[in-house]
């Protein structure tokens, strides 16, 4: 089976966010950059899903030209192949924009996918939308938030967790699916696999952006918690204190 | 007109939501309609049903709770009407275009946004919004249509001891803890005060706990009466997760870590000598 995972470069945002002077994204100047989440796990998920039944992974991105690098992180955990759709330009391209983009690349593949994966959402942006509107685009089913992938012939078993359980969704291939963090334990990159991934193939192409509908003004950081936090000191000195405010909540009883 | 959509089982984010499409319709009528489907969940059914309904009765807008299953409904729809949608608002201001502010990394930071399509398709990030208690809409049950992917089954989870969502305390270890072994600390004082045990991401990348264990925007999102974290640094992943605990306990050996700027209560020093004698301190206060 052929399997393509959609994935997006995102900064280590750290404990402080901290925005750039024009407020339309976030300061960078300290930080790396990663992929969402629920993305590193789709493309675990491909590369186990092609060790089991054999053919090729395919990561996708549309991102900056330094995005490779997070290209090359993934081949460096298993995926085959990677497909670069370059933005132009600081400006953001929003879900319909976005889904276009991947759309056009995905007719353009010369193995047409068996399963296309992405993130539940993006861990920045959080959309909830890129993948279905790609699915609506291909005329192909889509399943969302899922937790467990089972191939069984031509059909996925898809688990997603709700409330209380688990809900099952059978459907045939070709599908597009998201997934969320928890699916399963992503692999660190080896060495071996770091340098093969050098090797690997990679293919890029210019995608021109349409005018955004959902259109980003600028970006603004929540007011804060006005908290001040009361000191009940240091090491295990502040056990007593600690057990007074336990008290205090009603948590322990003398 | 704006048209809400209504997640039967989700009562109190339903009526956030008619709070939330309130505000935009200044005296437009405001009609909730939810999809009944005796044979199951179908996102694309529910979508196809309620795209019938949007076609027919052309509202200004479409309002839905920020769940799992409204963002997939509403998306559906956007995708099926080529309409743009804004997930998880915060604010809406009516206009051509319409403005809004929707929120990004699972609350961390905010974007202001212009949304150019009609209808305007939203959807309301769950708890930003205090649902008015006087309002009563009924809710007009339409008839699903045939979709191409349903739930063919339900899995019943049974979870053993406190779950994590619903805990009304929460002791979190995370990257200071050091090891799966570590815990052992975090479990006895969790015991101690009837507490479910949480982690940050860190902890689970490491394969010291389980994902299910996970707090954050990633893991599951707690709102507890007090929070306990020990050795956690307060990463925005893992703060998104916690924004609804009442009380906030940070033990953490730097001063400086990001985590005390939201805690209500600081302990300054290495929770391997903290946590235990927290525990001591509590068996002796109970007289044990």
């Amino acid at each position: 089976m052929n399997i393509l995972v959609s994935v997006k470069r995102v900064p280590l945002t750290g404990g402080k966010i901290v925005l750039t002077d024009d407020e339309r994204a976030i300061s960078t100047r300290h930080l790396g950059f990663t992929i969402s989440p629920h993305e590193e796990c789709g493309c675990e998920e491909a590369v186990r899903l092609i060790e089991l039944h054999g053919g090729s992974s395919t990561v996708l991105t549309l991102g900056p030209p330094e995005a490779e690098e997070q290209l090359r992180d993934m081949m460096a955990i298993g995926i085959d192949r990677a497909v670069h759709l370059f933005t132009d330009g600081p400006d953001e391209w929003d879900p319909q924009a976005t889904a276009q983009a991947i759309v056009e690349a995905v007719r353009n593949e010369p193995e047409p996918p068996d399963l296309l994966l992405f993130g539940n959402e993006s861990a920045d942006a959080g959309n909830y939308q890129v993948a279905i509107r790609v699915a609506h685009a291909l005329n192909l089913p889509v399943v969302t938030g899922v937790k467990a992938i089972t191939k069984q012939d031509g059909e996925l078993r898809c688990e997603q967790e709700v409330p209380g359980g688990r809900d099952v969704y059978v459907v045939p291939m070709p599908a597009v699916v998201t997934v969320k963090e928890g699916i399963n334990l992503p692999r660190y990159p080896s060495v071996p696999g770091r340098l093969r991934a050098k090797r690997k193939p990679l293919e890029a192409s210019t995608p021109a952006r349409p005018e955004p509908r959902l259109e980003m003004v600028k970006l603004a950081l929540p007011p804060g918690s006005g908290k001040q936090a009361e000191i009940l000191g240091d090491g295990a000195d502040a056990a007593p204190a600690v057990v007074g405010v336990l008290r205090d909540l009603g948590l322990v009883n003398a | 007109m704006i048209l809400v959509f209504a997640e039967r089982s989700e009562d109190e984010l339903y009526r956030q939501a008619v709070t939330f499409a309130n505000s935009l319709a200044n005296g437009d009528p405001v009609q909730a309609v939810g999809v009944d489907d005796p044979a199951g969940y179908s996102p694309d059914g529910s979508a196809t049903a309620l795209a019938q309904v949007i076609r027919d009765r052309a509202p200004a807008a479409v309002v839905a709770p920020g769940t799992d299953r409204s963002n997939e409904v509403l998306a559906h729809v956007a995708a099926m009407l080529d309409l743009p949608m804004a997930a998880n608002c915060i604010s809406v201001t009516p206009g051509d275009p319409l403005t809004l502010t929707r929120i990004r990394w699972g609350g961390s930071l905010l974007e202001q946004a212009r949304l150019h399509g009609s209808p305007a398709l939203l959807t309301v990030a769950p708890h930003a919004v205090a649902a008015d208690p006087a309002i009563e809409v009924d809710v007009e049950e339409i008839p699903a249509a045939p979709g191409s992917v349903r739930v063919a089954e339900r899995v019943e989870t049974t979870t053993a001891g406190v779950s994590l969502a619903d805990a009304d305390v929460v002791v979190s270890g995370g990257r200071g803890v050091g090891s799966a072994e570590g815990f052992a600390v975090i479990e006895e004082l969790a015991e101690l005060l009837n507490a479910a045990v949480g982690c940050s991401r860190a902890v689970t990348s490491a394969g010291w706990r389980p994902h299910t264990d996970q707090v954050g925007q990633t893991g599951t999102k707690i709102a507890p009466s007090l929070y306990i974290t020990c050795g956690i640094s307060g990463a925005t992943q893992h703060m998104a997760g916690c924004k609804g605990a009442k009380k906030l306990m940070a033990i953490n050996s730097d001063r400086e870590a990001s985590i005390f700027a939201s805690a209500d209560y600081a302990v300054i020093g290495d929770l391997h000598e903290v946590v235990p004698a927290i525990s001591a301190e509590i068996r002796k206060t109970r007289g044990g």
